[in-house]
């Protein structure tokens, strides 16, 4: 390959392009200089950077297994990224792991593609985080010192480099861009619901885990102390454990406050998204429906309707829990409150409901709140009333919807055709439920009607039980 | 609830009335909306200040909101029944947890009315109030009903202290529906050829039945509801 001076890398640079300006905005090349340097040097130096893509080393976040330090050293070089992602594997063995804390120092001091601050430039700002580092590496240390206690050297050897390789990590976990963060959380993701016992694991799960990692350390102590001839191991591990609790002692206080920092930072920060979801929430009802009665204000009307639904909303989200847009199921309370919200929204008259009890929707109760909301429809267009009063009451044997309004209200005797028919469909659709549908109406009195269904078979789950009297 | 001698003894012309919310903004629209139907001899818009308030001027009807900063209305109620127990209260209220309700009400309250009542509805609830009768709205009417038609959980039956206290008689079942229907207490002597006084004893005995009833699934109810 390298004999070949046109072989050029995933760049996509042509040598003819060579010194045009071509290369990327960070370039600080120099252009090579003739005459005092051999003519083959300068040939070499010309070609081994036209190997690579041309700009400075940066680090690849979208073809990363980690930092995207091999993808950004493949394509600076000229290299596939799986070549040098074996080079550093073998690295790390051969130097006994000292190769992954300068794989963290490379993460932590070269930009990523496309972005000129490099993560260290802002974890400078970040104290807690510079803070953090420290108690980690320390905590590590401690561990790897009672570790070194137990005798396993082969573990130490590659672990003591990790100390520095977590104090990056730390400071890179915590100041990375954000793009960033998000991908290594999804790498982290499994690893925090193994240790962390939030609200998704439960309770139950958690005690399992401590009691599966119980007896694997008791299986493991017992191992190590079998392979290292028992006992005797013990008698230099007073000395260390001596240490161990000085050390613990002395820096204990600062790792409990670092922890607990940590933990009020997270809580601060649930704290602002809560705050962010009910503003964002505000400004997505209240704060448009305020925008829509500005610019409706000629219009009372429209307004007391905008006002209404606007009050509905945030009452069912407030205090029912209920958010925006979620009609909350299938029940015959919500299906009544349905009726109130179309009618008011269509026929602009304020729908006064009162419900008592609940229980699930079946065919006929469906039938009932159509039969309802013909009513109610019929009062809204005719009766002229301002308002107009919607009581359901769920009994354990039956189902009774009362629709009233206060307008103007007719002569059941001498009714138009028109509207005998309405009539007619709510008994109609009623008593073929088995139901009953009674109007009562006088001219200038108003019209109340009643329907009452009843119900199929209460099941456990009604929430209307018998009075007490009756029960006993 | 017992009788006091000056329920009775209420010097005529408008009842003197005591604000207490924590909107400065509605209490001042409240005022000039009574006007002169009733006096306003005071606002608070805390519990504390409130309690030192009402234990100064003595007035017929506080005004109460349900919500208040440092306890809620009922801490309100408790803490000057204690010492002054014929002070009447009306909790007044944009809320509809009927759990925020029912605790006014289970603390003393005389009755309950929403914020969107109009003046003159306001005017004639704080009169009746003033004159030891209970106001009920379509809408606590309808909490009631739930509350005392749910019957326990057959897990958590527990024996009564007075089971006449903790039921509600087939009349005034009726008289709740009405009143839940929208009906006006006048209506509802009507249609259930009454006299108003007998549904004035009506609603006062399930308010009285309300308070005193021992059933504690009445709280337990109520929180239930939040959660449906």
């Amino acid at each position: 390959m390298s004999d070949d001076p046109h072989w050029h890398g995933p760049g996509n640079h042509g040598p003819s392009h060579h010194g045009l300006g071509h290369h990327g905005p960070g370039w600080q090349g120099q252009p090579p200089r003739h005459g005092e340097v051999p003519d083959w040097v300068v040939h070499r130096a010309r070609q081994w950077r036209q190997r690579g893509d041309g700009e400075p080393l940066r680090r690849h976040p979208d073809d990363r297994l980690f930092g995207g330090i091999a993808a950004g050293l493949g394509a600076w070089r000229g290299f596939s990224p799986t070549t040098v992602r074996i080079a550093l594997a073998v690295a790390a063995l051969i130097s006994e792991g000292w190769a992954v804390p300068f794989y963290v120092l490379g993460w932590l001091l070269i930009p990523a593609k496309g972005d000129e601050t490099t993560i260290v430039q802002r974890a400078r700002h970040d104290s807690r985080g510079l803070v953090l580092a420290l108690a980690l590496a320390s905590l590590l240390a401690v561990f790897l010192f009672l570790a070194g206690a137990l005798n396993d050297a082969g573990l130490a050897t590659f672990a003591w480099p990790q100390v520095f390789s977590i104090a990056g990590l730390t400071l890179i976990w915590r100041n990375a861009p954000e793009d960033e963060r998000a991908a290594m959380h999804r790498l982290v993701k499994p690893l925090e619901s193994l240790t962390a016992s939030g609200a998704a694991t439960s309770r139950r799960a958690t005690r399992l885990r401590f009691a599966g990692a119980a007896v694997l350390l008791a299986v493991g102590l017992g191992w190590l102390f079998a392979l290292h001839g028992g006992i005797y191991l013990l008698e230099p591990l007073g000395g260390f454990l001596f240490v161990a609790a000085g050390i613990v002692l002395l820096l204990g206080p600062w790792w409990l406050r670092i922890a607990r920092d940590l933990l009020v930072e997270r809580q601060a920060r649930a704290r602002a998204e809560e705050r962010a979801d009910i503003a964002a929430r505000v400004h997505d009802s209240v704060l448009q429906t305020l925008a829509l009665i500005q610019r409706r204000s000629a219009d009372p009307q429209a307004v007391v309707q905008l006002a209404r639904a606007q009050e509905r909303e945030l009452r069912s989200w407030l205090f029912e829990g209920r958010a925006p847009g979620d009609s909350g199921g299938s029940s015959f309370a919500e299906g009544i409150r349905q009726i109130q919200r179309g009618v008011e929204a269509l026929h602009g008259v304020p729908v006064e409901v009162v419900t008592v009890g609940d229980c699930p929707l079946d065919e006929h109760l469906s039938a009932l709140l159509a039969a309802a909301r013909e009513a109610t429809v019929n009062a809204a267009k005719w009766s002229g009333a301002a308002v107009i009063s919607v009581f359901a009451e769920v009994e354990p044997d039956k189902v009774n919807i009362t629709v009233r309004d206060r307008g103007k209200g007719f002569d059941p005797a001498a009714v138009p055709d028109d509207r005998k028919g309405v009539a007619e469909s709510i008994r109609g659709r009623m008593s073929r439920h088995g139901g009953e549908a009674i109007v009562q109406s006088a001219p200038g009195e108003g019209t109340k009607v009643t329907l009452t269904m009843p119900r199929a078979a209460a099941g456990p789950a009604a929430q209307a039980a018998p009075a007490e009297g009756q029960r006993r | 609830m017992s009788d006091q001698p000056t329920s009775t003894t209420r010097p005529a012309g408008a009842p003197r009335v005591v604000l207490v919310d924590d909107h400065g903004l509605f209490r001042s629209g409240v005022r000039a909306e009574l006007g002169t139907r009733v006096q306003v001899v005071g606002e608070a818009e805390d519990v504390a200040p409130a309690i030192e308030l009402i234990g100064r001027t003595l007035p017929d009807v506080v005004l109460l909101d349900v919500h208040l900063p440092g306890g809620g209305g009922h801490a309100v109620i408790t803490e000057v029944k204690r010492d002054h127990p014929d002070v009447k209260f009306l909790a007044l209220s944009a809320s509809d947890a009927p759990e925020d309700v029912i605790a006014v009400i289970r603390a003393g309250a005389r009755g309950y009315v929403t914020k969107t009542i109009s003046t003159a509805e306001l005017a004639d609830a704080i009169k009746r109030v003033a004159d030891g009768d209970a106001v009920f709205s379509h809408r606590l009417a309808g909490f009631v009903l739930d509350a005392f038609a749910s019957g326990p959980a057959p897990d958590d039956v527990k024996p009564s202290f007075d089971p006449e206290l903790d039921q509600l008689t087939t009349r005034e079942r009726e008289v709740l529906r009405l009143i839940a229907q929208g009906y006006t207490y006048k209506e509802v002597a009507r249609e259930l050829f009454i006299s108003g006084k007998t549904v004035e004893s009506h609603v006062s005995s399930v308010l009285r039945k309300l308070q005193l009833s021992s059933r504690h699934q009445l709280t337990r109810w109520a929180t239930e509801r939040r959660l449906t």
